[in-house]
């Protein structure tokens, strides 16, 4: 079976919670594990934080900003999107070292790109300063069960 | 959430997802609560969140630092398997310890205190 799935929100914190449900759902009917469920509603949560505290600043009020997701699979191959027309990203590399943040007064822990990468099999960054960020991540589920 | 003062040991249990937006309210709500008492020590009662990402090892570290400065230490008790999974990854097992249940850690705090 294959499907896809494409969506848009406003930039706002709360909105966390529906990326990651909608993600959820869209995987569940592949049978995942319990494991493989938590892995990819987390990595998916650290792209969307990313997209509306840093991409957009914490500014994302109503209709001026969005966070687009796009998902498909290939059998058992889950493809996720992550995507913001934000301030973008400097050093891509740096970025994503474990513990950097450009945030620290905000208790950022700087982790969320080593979080993305240990909980998928790929992590790809692109980024252009003022244009916007996009993160695509894979992952591969076990067998069917 | 709730929060309760148990001698030096400010226990609080927390609930649902502790993702940016939660992690924003208990911080107010902890950072409130454990100023305004004389408590040395926090404990986290995690057995009824169901998911954390990397904002809420922000947060768990942010609280560990304020009980530092008085001295005291930070416990998180009954976390499900998820959660220890990041918690382990996360590196935040080096600095904060973890117990299975509240008992436990009160009694790694030094003991029931009356
Ligand atoms: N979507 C994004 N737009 C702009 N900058 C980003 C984005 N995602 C990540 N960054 C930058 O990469 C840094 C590291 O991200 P991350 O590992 O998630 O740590 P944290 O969110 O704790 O700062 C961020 O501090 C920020 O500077
Ligand atoms: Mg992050």
């Amino acid at each position: 079976m294959t499907n896809k799935v494409k969506f848009e929100f406003a930039a706002i914190p709360e909105n966390a919670a529906l990326a990651r449900v909608v993600v959820a759902a869209f995987i569940t009917p592949l049978d995942p594990s319990v494991g493989e469920i938590s892995d990819i509603k987390t990595a998916v949560s650290e792209a969307v934080t990313n997209a509306i505290i840093h991409g957009y600043n914490g500014n994302g009020n109503g209709n001026e900003t969005a966070v687009t997701i796009s998902m498909h699979n290939v059998s058992r191959q889950i493809h996720i999107e992550v995507s913001d027309s934000g301030v973008g990203i400097e050093n891509i590399a740096s970025a994503m070292e474990p513990l950097f943040t450009t945030k620290p007064e905000m208790e950022r822990s700087g982790l969320g790109f080593t979080v993305m990468e240990s909980f998928m099999d790929t992590v790809e960054v692109t980024s252009r300063p003022n244009e916007g960020t996009t993160i695509k991540m894979v992952k591969q589920l076990a067998g069917e069960r | 959430m709730q929060i309760n003062i148990n001698g030096k040991v400010l226990f609080a249990t927390l609930d649902g997802e502790l993702d940016y937006h939660m992690a924003e309210k208990f911080r107010t709500q902890l950072d409130a609560a454990f100023e305004k008492s004389a408590c040395r020590h926090i404990l986290l009662d995690m057995s009824d969140v169901s998911f954390m990402d990397s904002s809420g090892i922000g947060m768990v570290i942010g609280r560990y630092k304020k009980a530092e400065l008085r001295g005291g230490r930070l416990v998180l008790a009954g976390m499900s398997e998820s959660l220890a999974k990041l918690y382990e990854m996360s590196g935040l097992s080096k600095i904060v310890s973890r117990a299975a249940t509240n008992e436990a850690a009160i009694s790694m705090l030094g003991g029931p205190l009356v």
